[in-house]
């Protein structure tokens, strides 16, 4: 008898329950569907250090929790400028990337641990950014940003972050903040130096104002080729976090007009006042109805729309070896010189044993090239090989033709060729210890 | 006295290694019956300052610098003052800065 009403107890306590998480799930949504619009006594003692400024206080730690920020690039700039907003308790961050951690991203984004390479930027970044306040919701687009999609996604959002690393991406990220009336900080770094602007806020001028017509593509350095170094995108991806807070607090000096200049190198800081006057025919005087974000920005910009190496078809394919052709001519002992025609720091870095360092540009200099007709008169009554090698297998196709300008040289090599894919392909195809960078 | 004019011109954001690696360059612009002009400086620099002639196109563009490169005097856009047309005055500070992109 006990046994048949314990039963009917169990089954019906159980279902009373079920019942009460229901209601308990609703009352906890509604209760944080409340919460964002008021600060909790978590919150107040969280950032308390910040409200206690008066330009920040209670109304602006509210205006940050129920303020969205995207922020595009979750690479050198993105990483400093969403730590700070996300500990600065900026409700939600939209972060997108459509690349992968890589180790040698390692040294200047430090949002990405080194468990996490391979992984893709987007997820790394969230998984560190809600580790240090999980209170910020975290929405990840991994995508790669176009004038197809950008609109839809900047409409979620009330600041854009330009933390880019290219040009094409700049303009469309740009075209896309106009029309859909957002402020944009936007912020670069490179080498050591770095650079940082706030665009089309309360009427400034626009990204299209100061460049109508886009740089043409051997002006533009990336991080890969000309080098970064980590403090300086941190220095600049803060200030964008900073700008960022004084936007959403309605700071009464947001840079404005203005173009802050950071030299690393000499710890200089420079602002530069703009104009205010947006340029006669920009994107930034149409109706935002008007504004289309449908041209071809890779072709207006003549690149890509990443800082992805590119690659160059300058010789022909018989003009060139591969790396297997070049195993083959050391294991039958070939006679070859080869000049590595990359920077002197790149080649102490990592070089062939067997190679000798010419740079580039140097390739021009008599002296050089009189001391390179005797290392190839130095194989005696032997004619030897010229190869050229550089890291990626473009700059080695320049310096075939430029040595092949002068007969000193040709006239004393069988002939002059380069290594297709450089020191990467023997990397990846010949010794996989040899560094990738 | 020297005659002529005693400027300076920067050269910032990676734009020095045009310029010998050298961002700061105290100049003075010979005395002309012209009055000196950005557009006039411009020429004067790739001439005098610019180092291989070759890479004259990562300097100028035409008559004027090229594109991706901002120009300020006295620390303010040479836009607010006439750029090409503006009169250079003695003391004047003209900095060249390259546009950055990476990230």
């Amino acid at each position: 008898m006990n046994g048949i009403n314990n039963d009917e107890e169990i089954s019906r306590l159980s279902a009373e329950i079920a019942l009460l998480k229901v209601e308990l799930n609703k009352k906890t949504a509604l209760l944080k569907k409340k919460q964002k619009h008021c600060l909790t006594k978590l919150d107040i003692n969280r950032y308390s250090r910040q409200m206690i400024l008066p330009e920040i206080g209670v109304e602006g730690q509210k205006k940050l929790k129920t303020s969205s920020v995207l922020i595009i690039g979750v690479g050198g700039l993105g990483c400093p400028s969403s730590m700070y907003l996300a500990s600065a308790g900026v409700g939600t961050i939209g972060l997108v990337d459509y690349d992968e951690v890589e180790l040698s991203n390692l040294h200047r984004q430090l949002l990405h641990a080194q468990c996490n390479v391979g992984m893709r930027k987007v997820d790394s970044g969230k998984l560190s950014l809600n580790r240090m306040n999980e209170d910020v919701n975290i929405i990840v687009h991994d995508v790669q940003l176009d004038g197809h999609n950008s609109l839809d996604i900047f409409k979620q959002y009330d600041v854009i972050i330009d933390a880019s690393d290219n040009l094409v991406t700049r303009y469309i990220i740009n075209d896309t903040c106009v029309k859909a009336g957002k402020p944009l900080v936007s912020g670069s770094a490179i080498h050591c130096d770095g650079q940082l602007t706030v665009y089309n806020y309360k009427g400034s001028v626009c990204f299209r104002c100061l460049h109508p017509k886009p740089q043409s593509p051997e002006t533009v350095g990336n991080c890969a080729s000309a080098g970064v170094l980590g403090p300086v995108p941190g220095v600049i991806g803060v200030l964008q976090a900073m700008e960022t807070i004084k936007i959403i607090i309605d700071h009464p000096n947001v840079l404005h007009n203005s173009l802050l200049l950071y030299d690393g190198g000499d710890c200089e800081f420079k602002k530069i006042k703009l104009t205010n006057v947006k340029r006669s025919g920009c994107i930034c005087t149409k109706n935002p109805e008007d504004i289309t974000i449908n041209m071809d920005y890779e072709e207006f910009c003549g690149s890509k729309a990443n800082d992805k190496f590119k690659v160059l078809n300058l010789l022909k394919e018989n003009e060139r070896i591969t790396v297997l052709d070049l195993i083959e001519l050391v294991s039958k002992k070939q006679p070859f010189l080869m000049i590595d025609v990359r920077k002197k720091v790149e080649y102490d870095m990592c070089h062939l044993p067997f190679s000798i360092n010419i740079q580039l540009n140097d390739l021009k200099n008599k002296d050089t090239r009189s001391k390179l007709i005797k290392d190839i008169n130095s194989f005696g009554n032997i004619t030897p090989n010229l190869i050229t090698i550089c890291r990626r297998g473009n700059d080695s196709q320049r310096a075939v033709d430029e040595l092949r300008k002068y007969t000193e040289i040709t006239n004393n090599v069988k002939w002059i060729k380069d290594v297709v894919g450089g020191l990467y392909e023997w990397s990846m195809q010949v010794d996989n210890d040899f560094p990738m960078y | 006295m020297e005659k002529g004019l005693s400027i300076t011109t920067e050269f910032t954001s990676g734009l020095q290694i045009l310029f010998n690696n050298i961002k700061k360059h105290k100049v003075l612009l010979p005395e002309t019956e012209e009055p000196w002009t950005l557009g006039l400086l411009l020429f004067w620099i790739k001439d005098n300052l610019l180092v291989d002639k070759d890479k004259c196109d990562l300097f100028m563009k035409g008559n004027t610098v090229r594109p991706g490169i901002i120009v300020a005097i006295n620390d303010q856009d040479w836009e607010l003052l006439g750029d090409l047309k503006y009169k250079i005055k003695n003391n004047d500070n003209i900095t060249f800065i390259s546009t950055l992109h990476g990230g």
